[in-house]
Parts: structure tokens; sequence; C-alpha cells
């Protein structure tokens, strides 16, 4: 145990000790930790093996660049894999595992991938894997699924709960440093909404790693809290910058409690639509390349500035501090400070005006000098580029290779990162969207500095959003000026230096990705995966990319960094999802009459957004029973069907006629008032876009129905050419689909049926013919009656004012119950569809024209109609395309299977088709079929085979007319 | 995540409209041939930068209604109804 907690100091609650678990062991903490300060207080050293080669991993970071401390967190159906724990609240009984370790973490058998280390290099999944083919799924997969796992999701439903939220403001503040405590005072004195997103649990930033500037923090957060127009959002990280001003945001509410309290959500998603936004991301350290930097006691200097200053703990006893910049001389003197053992200051520049004071502190500095190893134990420290060098005892090493900006969101809004010389890192570049950086996020370091850079931001944000009230608050001192950096990004000595410590990429992978021709940096990303992982190469990237500078010999800014995408840290589905999951995943419309199905034993199915009955089975009855009795009634006697998710337009003009016209192949104008017709329409392409019955009401008065799928595309299309291409017909028209219910009654009983039921209508074959339009009254409640059919059978559709649809429906069942009326539902009506040959969606699928559905003679002869033009082209008036047809087996016994291919020998290869919808028929007591096949016309009464090799059958079948039911269409018109 | 500014509604999300594509394309006249609807419904100029485009405000009004957006950057310039004409140039 190296690590511990020192006596005093940090922003955490000695008086209050919390418990907690990792790895099956129990250990303490105190609030205001995080899960690694806590592991690093309690001397855990090694907290998780590495992806590829396993080797061992210690605690790197303070934050969300972590590349190797992740843990399972939680237990159950609430376990979540690769969380930080750098990331993650320390709580009363936390419970927390490594990952990727097998059988133990301290003895891990996966680690010989180690030893082999130079065969699994750059690329190797690709090279090694792809032969032979056979291997993949039996062998290598399972394989590297074993070795490489990361952590393992929970198995069981998530029992907890997510939300939406989407706020605007005048001013969003992305995070709490220095720079942003102030550009969000600034914004709020002047008047401004703002709202300020901080991804840690305490607002602050650097600021919490600098005593000296503990009481003005204080000031600043006490002055935001009380300001009414100011809503600080702690726990929240902002992932993602989108167009125009839009951020989305994930708050974790109770991520830091073992579950969420009664009705509190676990995350909630946000978005913000900001006038004017100020990036206040700060900046990230970067590592440098060297053998063993990723061994357990490497960590980044400002990560152990971090749990030294803001935790309270010293991550080591003696320490080798490596750097090239000022910032990690700080990290040295804190060391001394904590004063347990040695610290040794590495510095790769020759000169330093700040040596002086480190040697009168009893810090070892060598300047001019490189760490050439480590291996968790020594250190070897060396000349630049000498050999040799001395061995330190060192169980703490503290690169810090300078600290790159996070331009993260700034590139994701569309300005693109400049390359900064003085700071060897990329500045956000000019901005697109109304956005600006400030503080450490624009290469300005220093607490003081970066205030009086935020004030300024606040202050822009603000006026630009139109809020100039004057503002008056107190900024820190500005420190001076710090020495130049020197660009440094590895050391060149033998053994593994990582660039990505997650997914095990090392310098050497990256310079045998450009000798492999992967040079461009997004190439070398992909096949490296140099930068993948979930810390998307924060620590890393750039490293990656000098070196491939260097290999392809040319500057690190010509080489760039891969493009920054959403999201900047990962981010849960559940929160992603909210409330939309399981029966809330999307609404779900129910029909007027969906009480009485439900009360009456329905089984109802999903139909895209809406709920229908798919039958009323009997007590006993299974399979395909009740479809069979509902049919049978349908076609012996009477049936009633709900039909109500018939899309319905109702289109009035002087020229709704004309409109209907240039939409239907068929016309319209010449329909008698009083009457229907079918129609179909087509898209402007020539393929079948819709079809249905339209009812002339009154000269100028139509009732459009359409299939139940298409009722808002086509209400589109109409919108669209109403308004746009013919402005100057006369026509309105709006959707009328839930105001009317819509109820099938079928069979031959059915005109008797509702003879006894409707008043006011003759109902005589004379009277209300086939295609009839009429009015009367059901139970005294005012209907439109439509003599169609879909079942083949006499029918009637009677469309009901939805608020009555169910007195309607049970007076007709009333005066249907001396005939045994039975309701039947769209399983049912599937079957009598087939059967009559109707073509539905299987066939409307948008690759049929009206004359492969046997509807080319509809076309009228002249006019201007959608789809026309086009229809006419060669390949779409081809007589020899798929044309509809019946088909059934041979063998009455055989079954039919829906997709399966029209061929004309089985095993000949060559597919004439396909089989479109298939049903047991009750009429020819065997499966029946619909196909679209080639030259099918000419095909009537010559057998074919439908196979289907997915289910390895193949049978012989007769094509036949699609009509299996009444051909000569007798019984509609009886 | 567009704001699009429907004429009718003011300033509205992305979400409350369809996207339908070019707006320069005009329907031919019926008899205008073959060549000229297939150029209506599939040639098409694909810029990088300005363009018109039909949305419908579906959510809405449901007015059809044209707007000029930057396929590079995202941005809007300008919106108008069906029987408006959009500004000659944009900035």
């Amino acid at each position: 145990m190296t690590s511990k907690r020192l006596p005093s100091g940090g922003l955490i609650d000695r008086g209050t000790t919390v418990r907690f678990n990792f790895d099956g062991r129990s250990f303490t903490g105190h609030p205001g930790d995080t899960l690694a300060s806590a592991l690093l207080a309690n001397g855990v050293r090694l907290v998780g093996r590495s992806f590829k080669y396993h080797r061992p991993r210690g605690i790197m970071t303070a934050g969300p660049e972590e590349p190797n401390a992740l843990v399972e967190l939680r237990e159950g159906a609430r376990r979540e894999p690769n969380t930080k724990a750098t990331e993650i609240e320390l709580h009363d009984g936390l419970v927390s595992a490594s990952q990727n370790r097998w059988p133990s973490l301290a003895f891990d058998l996966m680690s010989i991938n180690g030893f082999a280390g130079p065969a699994i290099s750059a690329g190797f999944y690709y090279k090694t894997f792809m032969w032979p083919k056979s291997f993949w799924e039996k062998l290598y997969e399972p394989l590297i699924r074993r070795a490489a796992g990361l952590g393992r999701a929970a198995s069981q439903p998530d029992p907890d709960h997510y939300e939406a939220m989407h706020a605007h403001c005048d001013v969003l503040v992305v995070g709490s440093g220095a720079a942003g405590l102030a550009a969000a005072r600034a914004a709020g004195e002047a008047g401004a909404r703002v709202i300020i997103c901080e991804r840690d649990f305490v607002p602050g930033g650097g600021l919490l790693l600098s005593p000296a500037d503990a009481a003005w923090r204080g000031d600043m957060v006490n002055a935001l809290e009380a300001m009414p127009n100011v809503e600080i959002l702690t726990r929240t990280n902002v992932f993602g910058y989108y167009d125009h001003n839009l951020l989305g945001a994930v708050e974790r509410v109770s991520d830091h409690k073992a579950e969420p309290d009664q009705h509190e959500v676990r995350q909630r998603y946000r978005t913000f639509r900001a006038k004017q936004v100020v990036l206040a991301t700060g900046a990230s350290e970067r590592l440098i390349a060297f053998p063993g930097n990723d061994r357990p006691g490497a960590m980044m200097a400002g990560a152990a500035l971090t749990y030294l200053r803001r935790f309270g703990v010293v991550p080591g006893r003696n320490a080798v501090v490596f750097t090239n910049n000022d910032s990690a001389y700080e990290t040295a003197l804190a060391l001394a400070e904590a004063g347990s053992g040695k610290v040794t200051l590495v510095d790769v520049r020759s000169q330093s005006a700040l040596a002086a004071a480190m040697t009168a502190r009893g810090i070892d500095v060598r300047l001019a000098s490189e760490v050439a190893y480590f291996d968790g134990k020594t250190a070897l420290v060396r000349r630049r580029g000498g050999a040799g060098g001395d061995k330190f005892v060192a169980d703490l090493l503290c690169p810090s290779g300078g600290w790159n900006p996070n331009v993260q969101l700034a590139s994701q809004s569309g300005a693109k990162p400049r390359w900064e010389a003085t700071l060897a890192s990329h500045v956000p570049g000019e901005s697109v969207q109304a956005e600006r950086s400030a503080g450490a996020t624009k290469g300005i370091f220093g607490i003081g500095a970066a205030a009086y850079d935020g004030a300024r931001a606040g202050r822009e944000a603000a006026a630009a959003a139109g809020f100039a009230k004057a503002q008056d608050f107190a900024l820190p001192e500005r420190g001076p000026a710090e020495q130049p950096i020197a660009p440094f990004w590895e050391v060149k000595a033998s053994g593994k230096s990582f660039v990505d410590l997650q997914h095990d990429v090392t310098a050497e992978d990256i310079r045998l990705a450009h000798r492999e021709g992967f040079s461009h940096v997004e190439h070398a990303k992909r096949y490296t995966t140099h930068g993948m992982a979930t810390d998307q190469g924060k620590l890393g990237s750039l490293v990656g990319s000098a070196i491939l500078a260097e290999a392809r010999g040319e500057p690190v800014e010509a080489v760039g960094v891969p493009t920054h995408r959403p999201y900047t840290m990962p981010v849960a589905f559940g929160a992603l999802a909210g409330h939309a999951s399981g029966a809330h995943f999307q609404p779900v419309r129910r029909t007027a009459l969906n009480d009485w199905h439900l009360r009456n034993g329905a089984v109802m199915q999903p139909t895209g957004a809406w709920l229908r009955p798919f039958f009323y089975p009997k007590p006993g009855e299974t399979g395909w029973e009740p479809i069979f009795r509902e049919a049978r009634a349908v076609r012996s006697s009477v049936g009633i069907c709900d039909v109500s998710t018939l899309g319905k337009i109702d289109v009035q003009g002087p020229d709704a006629a004309a409109f209907l016209d240039r939409l239907y192949i068929n016309t319209f104008s010449t329909l008698a008032v009083g009457k229907c017709r079918y129609g179909v329409m087509l898209r402007e392409d020539g393929i079948v876009f819709d079809d249905g019955t339209t009812s002339r009401l009154a000269e100028d008065h139509f009732l459009v129905t359409t299939t139940t799928g298409n009722a808002a595309p086509v209400l589109e299309h109409m919108e669209f050419h109403a308004q746009t291409v013919w402005p100057e017909l006369d026509v309105q028209f709006c959707s009328v689909t839930d105001q009317w219910a819509q109820v099938a009654v079928a069979g031959p009983k059915s005109r008797e049926t509702l003879a006894a039921a409707v008043d006011g209508l003759d109902l005589s074959n004379e009277v209300f013919p086939f295609m009839g339009v009429g009015e009367g009254k059901i139970a005294g409640v005012p209907v439109r009656l439509f003599r169609i059919s879909f079942s083949g059978e006499l029918a009637y559709e009677i469309a009901v004012p939805s608020g009555h649809a169910e007195t309607v429906w049970e007076a007709i069942l009333a005066a249907g119950k001396p005939f045994g009326i039975v309701p039947y539902g769209l399983e049912a009506m599937s079957l009598m569809r087939v059967e009559k040959g109707h073509a539905a969606g299987p066939e409307l699928n948008g690759q049929t024209t009206a004359a492969d559905l046997g509807m080319g003679r509809m076309m009228k002869k002249s006019g201007d109609v959608i789809g026309r033009v086009l229809a006419g082209r060669p390949g779409l008036a081809d007589p020899g395309r798929p044309r509809l047809v019946g088909i059934r087996p041979v063998d009455t016994n055989k079954r039919l299977r829906g997709g399966a291919h029209i061929v004309r020998e089985p095993g000949s290869g060559t597919s004439m088709g396909w089989v479109s919808s298939v049903t047991q028929s009750i009429e020819h007591a065997c499966w029946i079929g619909l196909a679209m096949v080639e030259n099918g016309e000419a095909l009537k009464n010559q057998r074919v085979f439908a196979v289907s090799p997915l289910h390895d059958e193949s049978v012989e079948v007769t094509i036949t007319s699609p009509h299996h039911v009444d051909p000569e269409n007798l019984r509609v018109r009886a | 995540m567009h704001l699009i500014p429907c004429p009718y509604c003011g300033e509205r999300p992305q979400d409350e409209f369809h996207y339908r594509g070019d707006a320069t394309v005009k329907r031919p006249a019926p008899d205008a041939g073959e060549q000229a609807f297939y150029d209506y419904v599939y040639t098409r100029a694909n810029p990088r930068g300005w363009h018109d485009e039909w949305w419908q405000h579906y959510a809405g009004c449901r007015q059809w209604i044209r707007v000029r957006r930057n396929t590079l950057t995202h941005a809007v310039a300008a919106s108008a109804g069906p029987a408006d004409a959009l500004p000659e140039a944009t900035p």
C-alpha cells in the first residue's frame, strides 16, 4: 500500500464515513470522494486489466479521460459496465467490481497475451482472423469475446426510470471553473437567463485544486445561486453540440445513490436551445509515450494534484514527475509538501527558472532529461536521447505532456480547431454558431486569466442576446506568465510505449499503420483503434497524431486529429430512450370500439400505431380455430368487423372532382352523387401508391378512404399537390379518420341484419345496389352506409360518429342475433381478402404498377394524372413483369409460405417471382396464396414450384386466377 | 436539430416538419413528355451550399413551405409560402 489519506485537507467530509465494496472487499471513504479517490486512500493500486494484453492497470486520471479504472457498478438489474471510477461519486453501500480479468484481478491467465505482444499488433484482427472463413463463428469470435470483453451489462430489465427535459435560455455556460463561473455571473448580472452545466458533482473545476481561491469560488457560487435568472446544474455533462444552438446533456440525477428515491429518475436527458453559448470546458492533460507509461503507479501529473488537493490523498510515496511544461511543477511541490518520500522532477527542457525553488524544497530536479522506463517500482531517468541513466525507486510516475484545450464541443458546433504552436495543441477556430470559448478551453491558462476571459465571454454573450446591464464583481489576481512548453511526445526506448491505454495501442502500432498505408489520421485511428474507446482518446489522441506526423515526415498540424463527434462521453441508452420504452415506446392509437373488443375477449394486435382485434377466441379454441369460425360465419351468414383504422379524408370544393381525377388513375368526375368507386393512385414515378374507395356525397363533396398505413402519407401527398402544384384548384380537405368509426357488416345475411337495424334507408338491391352510398339511422344515430365489400360477400360498411360507435355496433349485433352474427378480426379479414384476391400491403409494396396488379385497364384515356407519364416507361409497361396471380398446392396437404420464390423446377436457381400472401382457405380446404409471377397471365393453370430455401421446402403449385372465390363477383352484387 | 422559420407560425423545431426535397424543380405540363417527367422525379443537382427545399409544417399549420437552407452549414436564410418567392440572392 503506497497511497494513503493525508491527515487533513481536501473537500471531503471527514466527519462522516461511508462503506463501499470493490471486488468483494469492504472499504471506507468519505462523502466528497470518488470511487477512485477512496480506492487510492485505501491503498488499492491495481484496478483493472487492459483490453488486449491484459496488462495490470491502476488509476491514471481523476476525470472522464480515465482509460483504466473501468468498473462494473452496482449489482443485479442495476449493474452498469464500463463506468469510470474517477467519475463515480462515493456513497454508502456502493458495490463495484473490476473488469476484464479472468479468473481474478491479481492473477490473470490472459496476461499471456503480453508475451505474445508482437503478434497482436495493429490491424491484428483484420489480418489474423480472416481465414479460414469457417473458423470465424466457431473459434475466433468466441475467443475474442472471452478475451476482450469489457464489463458485463445487466441481464435483467432496467428497473429505473429516465426522462427528457427541454429548456431554452439566453446564455448557456458549459463548465463551472473560473471561466465558467465568471461568464455565468457576468451574463446573469447583465439580466440574461443563464443555465450553467457542470459535469462534476461540485461546481468549481480547477478552482477545487486551489485552496487560495476557495473563498472566491464560494462567493461566486453563492451569488449565482441567489440569482433567480441563473440555474446551476451539477452532475450534468453536455455531450453534444448540434445545429442551431441545440445542445444535448445528461443529468445524472441519482447515480450517486444506491437506488433512486421513490418517483425519482436515474438520469435525465436534457436539451438546451440557447441564444448564446459560452464553452468553458477546460483542458485535458496529455500523455507522453514512454516504455511502461501504463504501469500501475503511472498517473497524470494533474490527476495526482487533484487527489492531493481535492481529496487529501497522497497517491504514492516516491514520485517521479515527468514534464515538458510548468504545470507539473505544482504537482511536484504538492507531493513534496505531503512529505511521504522522495520527489524527482524530470523536465525535458534544458532550462527552468523554477528549478531553484524546487531544489530548495528538497526536490531532485533533472533538466534536459527523460524517463526511459517505468515498471511500477523503478524509473530509469537519462539525458534526453542518451544511453544509460539513473534508476530511481518510484511507485508513482506523473507524466505531463502539456494541456489540450477541450475543443470537442466547439469543434462539433462547426468551429474547425486551429493549431496553436505556443501550446503545441489545438484551440477552437472561428465560431460558426452563436458560441464562444473562454479560459483554458481557448488556451488561456491560470485561474485569474481564465476568470477575466470568462467574464468577458459572459458579457459578450449576454450583449449578443440583448442584455447589457452593468456588472460588478471581483476577479482573482492574474498570475505570472508561464515558461514556454517544449513540444515532446515520445521517448524512443525499447518497450511498449502506449498512446491509448484503454485499447492498448502503442507508438509502434501507429508507425505500423503508416507503413501499411493507413497514414491518414482517420485511417490510422480505425486501423489501430486509437482513440476509439470510452475515453475517446482524451489522453493520447494528439500524441498518436504527433507520432504519425513524424513517420510521415510532416508537422503535427498537417496531420491533425480525427474529427470530434458526439458524444463527448458515453451516454446510457436508457437516458436517450427516456420514457419511450416498453409499452411507452410509441403512442398507441385505439379505435372507438377498443373497449368493446377488450370486454369481449379480443386478442389485440399492434398494426403500425393502431391496436386492432386479431380474433375473438372462444374458450378452448386454439390455433386457426377462431379464425376459421369467424370467416365461416361471414361466408355462410353474417359477421361484423371494426374497420375504423381506414384513413378517411373529407374533400370539398368546386374543383374537388377535378382534383381527384388528377390523383387517381380512374375518373371521379363522372361518379354519381350517392355512389362510390374503387380507385388507385400512383406515385409520380408510376408505382402504385395507395388504393381505396371514394364516395360522392354531393356534387362538390367527396369522402376518400385510404389504406390504414398510408393515411398520413396520402394526406401529405394531396396537400403538396393542392398547395404547390395546382394552387388554382378550389379544393379543401381534411383528415376525418378519428371523427368517424367504421364498421363492416359482411355475409349473405348482412342485408337482412341491417334491414332490421337501419331506419330511413331502403336496402333492397334495386334501391341500394353494389357501390351505393346512403344515409340512415341506427339506434337513433345518423350513419352513412356504403355498399362495398373486402371479404367478397354481400357487405356494407357503416360510418358512425366516433362517440356513438358502440351504440351502433351493439344495435347491429342485436339485429344480427337471429342469424348468429359474430364479430371477426383482422386475421379472418385477411383470410377472406386472400381468398377474394384483393391486393393489400404485401402486393402494394412500392415496386408494383397498376398493370402488375391486374388493374392496368383502370387508367383513363386522357387527362393529367400523377404517375401516368412515367408508368408508361418501357421497363414498367413490360408485359413480362411479375403479375398478380393465385397459387394453390398440387398436393393439398402442403403448406405455402409467404416470401417463397416461384421457380420452374426445384433447384433451377432462377426466380420467376415471389409468393406475396398466403392463408389457409375455408373455401378450398387447403393453403392458397397470391404471388407476383413473371408472365403470370400466360402461365395460368400451369404447374411451378414455390421454394423456400430457408425452410428447405419446395411445393408444387398451380397458377390460378388471384380470385380464389367468386371470380365472377356475383356475391357482392346479390 | 434545425430551427425552421415557418412563414405562418414562426420559428419551430425541425421535428414539426417533414422534408420533401428540391423546391427548384417544377412539375412539367402533362404533355411535356417522358424525359421532362424523368428529370422532375429523378434529376437533382445536390448542391454544396444554399438550396431551396420543400418542407411541410405537418405538426403545425400543415402548409408546404420553401426553405432556403445551406447544405454545408445547415444555416437557414429564408422561408416562404408556396405562392411567395424566396429572395433573389442570399448573402
